[in-house]
């Protein structure tokens, strides 16, 4: 490897470690009705990804109506969190599911 | 009076379910597999009907809903009779809930707006009740193969889901 081989290489490192460093994907998998895990902390900027492995459509809706996300069957569905704070939220077609986020600055 | 009726036939159905847990007359896989079918079908016609005549929007969309989960639940159903090889065998259970809602169906054929709306709601609350209680006392315990269980198992978290949703429209309409 030349000199400046190296140099990119070890500026395409800093590169990844930064982004990675900025914002992280917090993944929620939907299997059989239920968010796992229920409970997720995540830093404002953050995605949080929902897996939906049922057949069903689910929606992860805020209770404090601040978003709503619809994850269609057998898709993942994402959301940048924006505001600190806890949301506790359900899906809309089966209120029996329920999950929260905690949103820390 | 209706919603009396209704209720009154909820219970016998309870009833029916109830005797078929104690005595030997309890439901085979194939007669299972066509009860949670039935109730399906039943729930998917009921919002056709809904989508036809009401013109509330939050009715209507819980109506495309029931259609929607109650169609992937049925494919899901049909795929694994299919897997298993058992054709499902038609039955009391699925005679009555049959009659019961044809019967309802009727019944609100004649209504229009709110009445209808809320006739339609609450008959949703009481039907998914109904089957809720059909899965846990006697279809779950009876059905003998792992995956006709879990997929009953299954069918009842959504009819409970349902009868939660359907609880929440109904007081919205009021
Ligand atoms: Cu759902």
């Amino acid at each position: 490897m030349t000199p400046r081989r190296i140099c990119l290489a070890a500026v395409a490192l800093f590169g990844l470690i930064s982004v990675s460093a900025q914002a992280a994907t917090i993944q929620v998998t939907i299997d059989n009705l239920v968010f796992v895990p229920a409970e997720v902390t995540a830093k404002v900027g953050d995605t949080v990804e929902w897996v939906n492995k049922d057949i069903l459509a689910h929606t992860a809706t805020a209770m404090n109506g601040d978003w709503n996300v619809v994850i269609a069957p057998k898709q993942t569905a994402r959301l940048v969190v924006k505001k600190p704070g806890n949301v506790d939220y359900f899906c809309k077609y089966h209120p029996n599911m329920k999950g929260r986020v905690v949103v820390t600055p | 009076m209706l919603v009396r009726l209704s209720a009154a036939i909820a219970a016998i159905c309870l009833l029916t379910g109830a005797a078929y847990a104690q005595g030997a007359a309890k439901p085979t896989d194939p007669q299972i597999a066509h009860i949670a079918y039935t109730a399906g079908q039943l729930d998917i016609e009921a919002a056709k009907q809904a989508l036809k005549i009401s013109k509330n929007k939050e009715v209507k969309a819980f109506a495309s809903d029931m259609v929607r989960d109650h169609t992937a639940v049925n494919k899901q159903a049909l795929a694994l009779v299919k897997k298993l090889k058992v054709t499902p065998e038609d039955n009391d259970t699925s005679r009555s809930l049959t009659k019961q809602a044809d019967a309802k169906r009727a019944e609100l054929n004649k209504l229009k707006g709110r009445a209808f709306d809320k006739a339609y709601v609450d008959n949703e609350v009481a039907y998914h009740k109904t089957v809720d209680s059909a899965l846990e006392s006697t279809l779950i315990p009876s059905a003998n193969n792992a995956e006709l269980k879990s997929l009953l198992q299954t069918g009842l978290k959504i009819f409970q889901g349902h009868e939660q949703h359907a609880e929440h429209v109904a007081s919205e309409l009021k």
